[in-house]
């Protein structure tokens, strides 16, 4: 309870900020529909010549791609600018501001800063899941309801994991933006459904670079064809992950010599 | 003349440092440059497969032998200067480049070309990999394959002037990301990127065949997999042309304009 007030802190303090260059959210807006209505107008072309693709449907599709710019536009939105901040911060010595501070000092590198207008990929990535849902209709019951938000809070915490622990090996290495943009471009890929990869690829999606288990695996619930041992494994790797990151954290905070400050 | 070949051969040095200086650069960038063609042609290849074997035509080796191409021809075409400008402008850096003697577009020019040299062996190879792994069903035309050489020139040649000119709009606004974006989407759209232009729409086609896009991605790549009459091919190098012309007659105006506007705020 006390994290989500922090939270949401962060969120008001983020707003504050941004709120004072109201012109970027047009811009921010212009640029998602464009995203968005070149992904939808793809999908349009593809499905005019088949009606099912890999065994998905054209709604089922739709969800995925709804998925990919809700997950995309959180990312955005607040771990992405977080972890790039957290680097800054071991490079310039200004973590120690946030170590001092009387909180755990991981929840506040997450959150310390929110790019609010990244809101409009969520608000969008939404949207078409709700369209999504309504063409889906009835074949949407409880429990795929449930496998859904299962699957992606399983997702939300492997991906953040997975960033944390790329931001933290600025602890030990100075160039690490680099890889922040790798998992950036990679994360692309997501917006197909990774079973469509060759075996190779489907690997590095799911285990190197886990986009699979943010996009693909929450939709896949909605279509009703999650089974209990992918979600299982969602979680197996979640919790893996969140304690790895966990480890990463604690042992760079202790390498952490605050060298520029 | 000699002059300016001095200035490519020092570009030349340059660049080749700065590459070596930034390698995990190079990495992500040729992630977005192979991830692209890859997811399509991943796509379409599901697509053929679940309608039986081929769509519009294409089999999935042919897909795969359309988005290698492609990403070769993307790669050679491509320019990276609208992101540039809007740094150059707001920084002020272009204004040592105006104080040289020749127009700052011949070292852009050299600098692309470097990093093409640097780089082609590198997509060479992930192309060559890509080739073993799906199979693309590749049977090139002797006289497609020379009308190749000159096609693929004039693309890289109105590609640069329509990008260059494109990212002078830093003059005006430094707020260039969302006029970026909507040239890249179109892109996409019209240059064949997303699908062969054959399998999209009439309307689509037909103004594909007016705007820039297809003729300098998607017509060197079907004109290289041997897909297109002579005919075709003729229009296509007139189209080419024509682009040409505008766009130098564009470049011309619109960077004496942007001069006029520029006012080297920050150097």
């Amino acid at each position: 309870m006390r994290y989500l007030r922090l939270f949401l802190v962060f969120f008001r303090v983020g707003v504050l900020g941004e709120l004072s260059y109201r012109s970027n959210f047009v811009m921010h807006l212009i640029e998602s529909i464009m995203e968005l209505g070149t992904a939808l107008a793809g999908l349009a072309v593809v499905f005019s010549y088949t009606s099912t693709l890999g065994g998905w449907r054209p709604a089922e599709i739709l969800a995925l791609v709804g998925v990919y710019f809700l997950v995309s536009g959180a990312i955005r939105m607040v771990i992405q600018p977080s972890m790039e901040r957290l680097i800054e911060g071991v490079h310039e010595g200004t973590l120690d501001f946030t170590l001092t501070k009387p909180e755990d000092a991981q929840l506040l590198v997450s959150i310390q800063r929110v790019e609010i207008w990244n809101i409009t990929d969520v608000v969008l990535g939404s949207g078409v899941l709700a369209v999504a849902l309504v063409r889906l209709g009835a074949n949407v019951g409880v429990s795929e309801a449930a496998g859904f938000a299962a699957a992606l809070a399983a997702g939300g915490i492997i991906v953040y994991s997975f960033w944390l622990m790329l931001a933290t090996l600025a602890f030990w290495f100075v160039r690490v933006e680099n890889m922040l943009m790798i998992f950036s471009s990679m994360y692309e890929a997501g917006r197909w459904p990774v079973g469509f990869y060759p075996r190779w690829l489907r690997f590095m999606l799911t285990f190197l670079i886990p986009v699979a288990f943010a996009t693909t695996v929450p939709a896949q619930a909605l279509a009703g064809r999650l089974s209990v041992s992918t979600l299982a494994g969602a979680y197996a790797l979640a919790a893996v992950l969140a304690v790895l990151s966990r480890a990463f954290w604690r042992v760079g905070v202790r390498r952490y010599s605050s060298a520029s400050s | 003349m000699r002059g300016i070949a001095d200035i490519y051969a020092q570009q030349f040095k340059v660049t080749l440092a700065s590459f070596i200086q930034y390698r995990a650069a190079l990495v992500i960038w040729l992630i977005g440059h192979v991830l692209e063609p890859l997811i399509y042609l991943v796509v379409w290849s599901t697509v053929s497969r679940s309608t039986g074997g081929s769509v519009g035509g294409f089999t999935a080796a042919d897909f795969a032998a359309y988005f290698i191409v492609l990403m070769i021809v993307n790669h050679l075409t491509y320019t990276w200067i609208m992101y540039e400008y809007e740094y150059r402008v707001r920084q002020g850096t272009l204004s040592p480049e105006l104080l040289r003697p020749v127009h700052p577009i011949h070292s852009d020019i050299a600098d692309n070309i470097t990093s093409k040299l640097i780089t082609l062996p590198g997509m060479l190879a992930i192309a060559a990999l890509m080739s073993l792994i799906f199979r693309p069903a590749f049977h090139p035309v002797p006289w497609a394959a020379a009308a190749f050489v000159p096609v693929v020139l004039l693309a890289f040649i109105v590609r640069f002037l329509v990008e260059w000119t494109l990212a002078l709009a830093a003059f005006w606004t430094t707020r260039v990301s969302a006029l970026n974006q909507m040239y890249f989407m179109a892109m996409l759209f019209f240059s064949g990127q997303i699908a062969p232009l054959e399998l999209l729409p009439h309307p689509v086609r037909v103004i594909a065949f007016v705007l820039p896009f297809r003729w300098t991605v998607g017509f060197p790549t079907e004109l290289l997999l041997g897909r297109l009459t002579p005919g075709q091919v003729l229009a296509g190098m007139g189209m080419q042309f024509a682009w040409l012309a505008v766009g130098l007659v564009l470049m011309r105006f619109v960077w004496r304009a942007g001069l006029k506007v520029y006012s080297a705020v920050g150097a």
